[in-house]
């Protein structure tokens, strides 16, 4: 037992010591803060003001397209064969072309442009056009607006979901979005950390230096303390990942909350502008009061707050651990075998196949987070890591995850047991090309 | 209990050959020992399974009057023929760590350590890199690691092997100073000039099997081929009931050599008598095999 405190303690420093592990947890949370920087931006550069030119020889649109932080629209009444010619040169981003008949012939609408027409232009154009048409259309036919807006009502549904203790309010959006990420989490954290474990024990191998070892140590011990070691790097990694982040967020979100503001009530000017003059007035009134901004990340943390976050943390460290345990067994199996980095290959593909078809079913179960195919996945321990962390956030029946969580621990000690018999054989088995059918005849051998 | 090591009818298989076939050995207390065998004939694995690396098929080991168990790991010191040390790891460091896996304590270590790192006078690498070591050098570091915990029992495969003859006689006698602290050192080789100065014990295995076991002095006798070389002045009588005569050689004027094999046991003096009443005798040496030579004998077949 002390050997093994004591090989955990090496493999954990000499780890943690390293320059490439300090250089990730600081420049992880960095390109995080830069990633977020670049949507932040990208969402406020998009809105790049179009010119719009409009050929309207029906007459009836000439006020009728408002201008917005999108669009700029100009009306001329020239011959469109004209406008066409002129239009190169012109400055102007797209062309419209409305035809006289437009009542008659709604599909003789055109739109020109140099390089393919932007499908929000296109939209624009024919929700502004149809909107008129209609409005021209139930005028004619005796309706006034104002019948009209007394017709239309708003239906906001609200999403609960019905357990045992009671109603209670789901957010499947904040669901999908926690689960996902939790589950992409532990996919990639399997596969760094379980390289990590199969990269040491064929350093060691390579270097010779595990004969000196096993003279002092069982090969097991030396295996499952890599194993521990490596898991608490990984631990260690990510308390710091979120503790950085979390700083480089609440400074950066400063920074960014600051522009958002100021984008964001200028867009929200250009859409108050569009209603009539009395909404237009409440509007303004009603923005001053509240802050519009505010109430975007309200929104977020009144759904988060529908969510099992106990369960959803608990869980995570759970399955995050339960299944690096399973896989790194294997992945240390694979580099106790092997001499050099290029015969890994033959033999990462049947560990790695489970992973990535965790993931991609991950995909289908997030839609359907209670099917067969989300419970059977989410029991069979080589997917449920993943598959369950994508469910937890949906609620899930406390029996399903005591029977995943049950059936990962099987798992991984019959991982951990098979991959400790190839071990052992494997690190004194030097300059010999191995086989499938080798590994499994290791199984069997005596002490 | 006067013996450190008692292997016992070991068997060992791997999947599609023996490797050592009932195999017994008794290695005395205080004495280096020399286990000797062409490669590939089951060194290696013997070692292993002193060191409990693996475990046999058949048969027992014993261990300073016990059965092999996993607390004698502690009083092992094993140096294997493939050798390495963790290359990014500095110097001190390793070999704290190694010497706290053979059971000591920290400040037990460090005391060790710094011992050592005196005698060899390498105070200025201990915040090393092993990979900025030359090959010599980490062989040293290697030797320092497998001695640092004191072990009563010391198995060195191929000990030499790396090192630059001044760095080889310095092991050399590290080697017999641990001896004469009364550790036991099992010595494994093909080197035979270092056997036949280093080794009061040998084995052979050859073929899994053990084919040669005893006192250096005692094998070499089982071996002496009853040839002795002398040099002499006159004429020897070709023609006699004890001795064949061959290669007779004038090698100064007035002075032969000639290579004896005797017929019948007699005893050097009985030869000796003869000779000295027919010539005038210069010099007279008893032909002892070589451990090369013995070794070749028995491995080439012609044993």
């Amino acid at each position: 037992m002390k050997n093994i405190l004591l090989i955990i303690q090496r493999e954990y420093l000499t780890r943690v010591r390293k320059k490439s592990f300090i250089i990730m947890t600081v420049v992880g949370p960095l390109l995080i803060g830069v990633m977020y920087g670049l949507i932040f931006w990208a969402a406020l550069s998009s809105i790049d003001q179009k010119k719009i030119l409009i050929v309207d020889k029906s007459g009836l649109f000439s006020n009728k397209f408002k201008d917005s932080k999108e669009f700029k629209y100009q009306f001329i009444t020239d011959d469109i064969d004209k406008a066409k010619k002129g239009f190169k040169g012109s400055g102007f981003d797209a062309l419209v072309s409305i035809p006289e008949n437009i009542l008659e012939n709604p599909a003789g609408v055109q739109i020109f442009a140099e390089k393919g027409v932007p499908l929000e232009l296109q939209n624009r154009v024919e929700q502004s056009i149809e909107s008129e048409v209609e409005t021209i259309r139930l005028t004619e036919a005796g309706i006034t607006k104002s019948v009209l807006e007394n017709a239309k009502i708003n239906i906001k549904s609200e999403t609960i979901s019905m357990e045992d203790g009671g109603e209670k309010k789901s957010s499947s959006g904040a669901a999908t979005g926690i689960g996902y990420f939790c589950a992409f989490l532990i996919y990639i954290s399997v596969f760094i950390y379980g390289a990590q474990v199969m990269r040491g024990i064929m350093e060691e191998k390579t270097s010779r230096i595990v004969e000196v070892i096993i003279s002092s140590v069982k090969p097991f011990q030396l295996m499952i303390g890599k194993i521990i070691g490596v898991a608490l790097v990984g631990l260690t990694q990510f308390t710091l990942w979120i503790v950085l982040s979390l700083g480089v967020m609440t400074i950066g979100g400063k920074v960014m909350g600051d522009k958002m503001m100021e984008s964001q009530s200028a867009i929200s000017q250009s859409q108050i502008s569009n209603l009539p003059p009395d909404a237009q007035k409440m509007a303004r009134e009603q923005m001053k009061s509240s802050g519009a901004p505010n109430i975007v990340p309200q929104e977020i943390i009144g759904a988060l707050g529908t969510l099992p976050v106990a369960t959803i943390i608990i869980g995570f460290l759970f399955y995050f651990l339960g299944g690096y345990l399973l896989y790194s067994a294997m992945f240390g199996a694979v580099g106790s075998a092997v001499d050099s980095d290029t015969d890994t290959q033959q033999f990462m593909l049947p560990i790695t196949i489970p992973i990535i078809a965790a993931f991609v079913i991950a995909q289908f179960v997030i839609r359907d987070p209670n099917g067969s195919l989300a419970f059977w996945t989410s029991m069979i321990p080589f997917t449920s890591p993943i598959i369950m962390m994508v469910r937890i956030p949906f609620g899930v029946p406390a029996w399903q995850i005591i029977l995943s969580i049950t059936l990962l621990i099987g798992g991984f000690i019959f991982t951990t047991w098979v991959a400790a018999r190839i071990y052992r054989v494997g690190i004194l088995m030097y300059g010999k090309k191995v086989t499938w059918k080798e590994m499994m005849k290791w199984l069997f051998y005596k002490g | 209990m006067s013996n450190i090591l008692e292997v016992q009818n070991i068997v060992k298989n791997y999947s599609n050959h023996r490797a050592l076939d009932d195999v017994s050995l008794v290695v005395p207390k205080g004495i280096i020992f020399g286990l000797l065998g062409p490669n590939g004939a089951g060194k290696t694995s013997l070692i292993r399974i002193v060191n409990q690396i693996t475990g046999p098929d058949e048969g027992h080991v014993i261990f300073n009057g016990e059965p092999l168990q996993e607390k004698h790991i502690y009083q092992i010191g094993y140096l294997p023929e493939e050798r390495g040390l963790y290359k990014k790891m500095k110097v001190g460091e390793q070999l704290l760590y190694l010497a706290r896996l053979k059971g000591l304590s920290k400040s037990e270590a460090m005391d060790k350590l710094r011992y050592w790192f005196e005698k060899f006078d390498i105070k200025t690498w201990w915040e090393k890199n092993v990979e900025d070591l030359s090959k010599g050098m980490q062989q040293k570091i290697q030797f320092v690691a497998t001695v640092l915990h004191e072990p009563k029992l010391i198995i060195l495969d191929e000990p030499f092997s790396g090192f630059d003859p001044i760095n080889a006689n310095l092991i050399k006698d590290e080697i017999f100073e641990l001896k004469e602290k009364g550790s036991t050192i099992i010595f494994s080789t093909h080197r035979m000039e270092s056997v036949e100065e280093l080794c009061d014990h040998v084995a052979l295995i050859d073929k899994s099997k053990k084919v040669l076991d005893g006192p250096k002095s005692k094998i070499k006798e089982q071996f002496k081929s009853d040839t002795y070389s002398i040099t002499y002045q006159g004429e020897l009588d070709l023609n006699n009931e004890y001795f064949d005569i061959s290669g007779i050689t004038e090698i100064e004027s007035e002075l032969n050599a000639a290579t004896l094999k005797l017929k019948t046991q007699i005893s050097s003096n009985e030869l000796i008598k003869r000779l000295i009443s027919e010539v005038e005798l210069k010099s007279f040496k008893e032909n002892i095999p070589s451990m090369n030579d013995i070794f070749i004998r028995v491995v080439s077949g012609s044993f």
